[in-house]
């Protein structure tokens, strides 16, 4: 199998680096070799952050780079819009439409770009946007956006549902265990 | 298993007993991961040096031994590690450095490499957690049949890169007797002399070693074309060329092999090294007089990746679509809530010269605030501080403070407050204590009252500290409230002796920490006059005009109310 790609990207804070672990948990069940690669520290003070998830046969390189993405899951709309040099051609995002403002914005050097999710559909781009945020509310708590994105992907891979909620359970604690199958469906149904 | 994970599970199954460490990104997690398995004594340490030392001092008793670091916390621990070179070891001692080349959160991007070079020691480096989780059993191998203390080079895309790992069982070491040995762990110059020879007819073993070797592979494919490299360049190259190249992997990168290199040279018409930061495979190629293509094609800054060698070769490059968007950049900001913002502010304010530190607080020095002047290594702002105070005199000492954390006060702003007291300048020290390690991701250390495993132990109690080095003049203040701030600097300015103010509040994003609700916009008060904006809180925002607070951000702390004029902003009533 051809190594195929996803990136996940956000801002520092918004959950991330537990969605990366997810679908790495259930990659691994399905047998494939896996690289995931994840920045700490610094970046992670509300700044943009990226986390790559690579499968196949054989994986060597951790790092996706421009035009090899298959798949971009991002947290917050304008950073959806930053790394869409990322995606390979016919690659999709599925991406938050939640806007977060950046420094440069709200200090007024820089402004939030305008009807971005249109501005990618009309560089030939195909874009799945929805409101995660108001799912995850729904579902119990705002933090839960992670795992209705996760909800989201699934439609695009042929993995089950059985296998999808053994990785939940996996990676999210006990008490919000619940909370988090619910925000998975709910992003899976959207 | 996350590179740094499987440095741990190394640790546990080659019957490590002690490890201590300084957290430092990208390390940490190696022993954080290492302080899960019950069988290793695990501990942060104040510092590297001091970390290097006890793991030194664990070798000494017999037993295996480790320390891991940052590839700057390699200059604090430089110190130990040139002489454990020549003691060598008796349990068998691993040193572990994490290189941070494109400095996702570092201050530089030095290579250690010239490290293990320099003080004579060996170092393996592994492509993936598979490999690093067998170089460190390699590792404690070497260290003790060849008597030395051995690094092990870890980057950021190996530590913090997940791929799978096999698991083994841990090889249980049993305590030998202690015997001494005056000879070779006194480093007197007597005994020092006839240590030296030993190390140099080690480097001999340790070069013979790497012509066997299997941390070194050689892949023989091609005739044309060859490539030396290591670590995770190795992964771009075989990204890149999969077996259509012939591949010299080092996986023992100090001391260099010289003959499987040659015959690696002979065997293909044109010869590549490719190995990110400096060119140290390239320059032993250039010392053999091996002809070879290193940084004429590659740069020596940043990190690579599959593209940076696709386009070094004019090969075909993927390319993604763009949008015509003007993207505004997301540089990381601190936290809403952040104690240190407050204290930022007035500094801010009243124009005070402010020499920083390593930490988050460093985020104090971005746009709207630019709050700091300098920051250089951990400690250097206290240090700093009296130095600029003795060249500017008076004048400086009235409007110059420096700022650092708990974290990195107890890491190496001790001494340079010692030196202050003792050779007598005005400064103004201000300790940001927010009760934790923080840019590392919540590390314990000495003041805040608990171990590693989060056990309650000795909570040095930093005004008593201070007052002890001689510091008389020494206040808390509670960097939420800017009118309490702003006195005591001012205060503390215009005194004629040196003082230490601890602005003291819990980072924010800890979990015991409770937030407040958060603060509300009366639309009708807000007249646009854009303070609450001045202190960059990523949760303030101008919609139409009017202050707007997020909802899912706000901690409502409170520092933003205080600004604004015209009580537009307020904690929402208590039902």
């Amino acid at each position: 199998m051809e190594t195929k790609n996803i990136m996940i990207v956000g801002v520092g804070g918004q959950g991330s680096l537990l969605a990366s672990k997810l679908i790495g948990k259930l990659l691994l069940t399905k047998g494939y070799d896996i690289k995931v690669s994840e920045v700490h520290g610094m970046s992670q003070r509300g700044g943009s952050v990226v986390t790559y998830v690579r499968f196949g046969d054989k994986v060597y390189s951790p790092i996706i780079d421009k035009g090899e993405a298959d798949f971009i899951v991002s947290f917050e709309l304008l950073e959806a819009a930053r790394w869409t040099e990322y995606l390979k051609p016919d690659g999709k995002i599925i991406t938050n439409t939640q806007e977060i403002n950046p420094m440069p914005v709200i200090t007024g050097a820089a402004e939030y770009p305008a009807d971005l999710a249109e501005k990618i559909r009309s560089a030939g781009i195909e874009i799945d946007a929805f409101d995660a945020l108001s799912l995850a509310e729904k579902a119990g708590s705002s933090k839960a956006v992670n795992i209705v994105l996760m909800g989201r992907l699934s439609k695009y891979f042929d993995f089950t549902e059985e296998e999808w909620m053994k990785a939940i359970e996996d990676s999210v604690p006990q008490k919000f265990l619940e909370m988090n199958k619910k925000a998975f469906d709910l992003g899976k149904n959207a | 298993m996350l590179g740094n994970e499987a440095i741990a599970r190394g640790l546990y199954e080659a019957g490590v007993r002690v490890v201590s460490s300084y957290p430092g990104t990208p390390s940490t997690e190696i022993t954080e991961f290492a302080a899960k398995y019950d069988e290793i004594y695990c501990e942060w340490a104040p510092n590297e040096k001091v970390a290097t030392e006890v793991a030194f001092g664990a070798s000494l008793r017999g037993a295996r031994s480790a320390c891991a670091m940052k590839h700057v916390g390699l200059n604090v621990a430089a110190d130990p590690l040139f002489t454990l070179s020549y003691t060598g070891v008796n349990g068998g001692m691993v040193l572990f450095v994490a290189d941070d080349p494109a400095m996702h959160s570092s201050q530089n991007e030095q290579d250690s490499r010239h490290y293990a070079i320099a003080a004579k020691v060996p170092m393996l480096e592994p492509s993936d957690s598979a490999e690093a989780k067998e170089f460190v059993k390699e590792a404690y191998k070497i260290s003790e049949e060849y008597d030395t203390p051995v690094i092990i080079r870890m980057c950021t895309r190996i530590a913090h890169s997940q791929s799978s790992v096999e698991l083994c069982d841990r090889e249980e070491i049993s305590l030998p007797d202690y015997e001494k040995n005056p000879q070779k762990y006194i480093m007197a110059p007597a005994n020092a002399i006839r240590r030296h020879p030993f190390v140099e007819e080690r480097t001999k073993k340790l070069q013979a070693l790497g012509e066997i070797t299997t941390l070194n592979k050689v892949e023989k494919t091609s005739k044309e074309m060859g490539i030396i490299c290591s670590g995770t360049c190795y992964q771009y190259v075989k990204e890149v060329f999969g077996d259509s190249v012939s591949v010299l992997k080092l996986g023992l990168v100090n001391p260099l092999p010289v003959e499987i290199i040659k015959d690696f040279a002979e065997y293909v018409d044109k010869l590549y090294v490719i190995e990110e930061l400096d060119p140290i495979i390239e320059t032993h190629l250039n010392t053999l007089g091996i002809p070879c293509v290193g940084k004429e094609m590659f740069s020596l800054l940043g990190e690579f990746n599959q593209n940076t060698i696709r386009k070094a070769f004019g090969m075909d490059m993927p390319e993604g679509k763009a949008t015509d968007a003007v993207i505004p950049i997301r540089p990381p900001v601190m936290c809403a809530g952040c104690p240190h913002r407050g204290l930022f502010y007035i500094l801010a304010k009243n124009k005070i010269t402010a020499l920083g530190d390593i930490g988050c607080y460093t985020l104090g020095s971005a746009a709207p605030l630019f709050a700091l002047d300098s920051t250089l290594c951990m400690g250097a702002s206290v240090s700093g501080i009296h130095g600029f105070n003795k060249a500017g005199g008076a004048q400086s000492e009235k409007k110059t403070v420096c700022v650092i954390g708990d974290s990195t006060f107890m890491h190496s702003g001790i001494t340079g407050l010692v030196n202050i007291s003792y050779n007598a300048s005005n400064s103004t020290v201000i300790i940001l204590d927010n009760s934790i390690t923080g840019m590392t991701g919540h590390q314990q250390n000495p003041t805040t009252g608990y171990n590693i495993k989060g056990d309650p132990a000795a909570k040095i109690n930093l005004e008593e500290l201070c007052k002890a080095v001689g510091i008389n003049r020494v206040r808390v203040v509670d960097p939420y409230n800017l009118n309490e701030c702003d006195t005591a600097i001012k205060e503390e300015l215009s005194v004629d002796e040196p003082s230490v103010i601890i602005s003291r509040r819990p980072c924010a994003l800890l979990k015991y920490v409770k937030h407040n609700k958060p603060l509300i916009v009366d639309a009708d008060k807000c007249r646009s006059c854009k303070m609450c904006m001045k202190i960059g809180c990523p949760a303030i925002s101008m919609e139409n005009g009017k202050a707007k607070v997020d909802n899912t951000l706000c901690t409502g702390c409170g520092v933003c109310e205080q600004l604004c004029k015209f009580d537009a902003l307020k904690a929402p009533k208590e039902d």
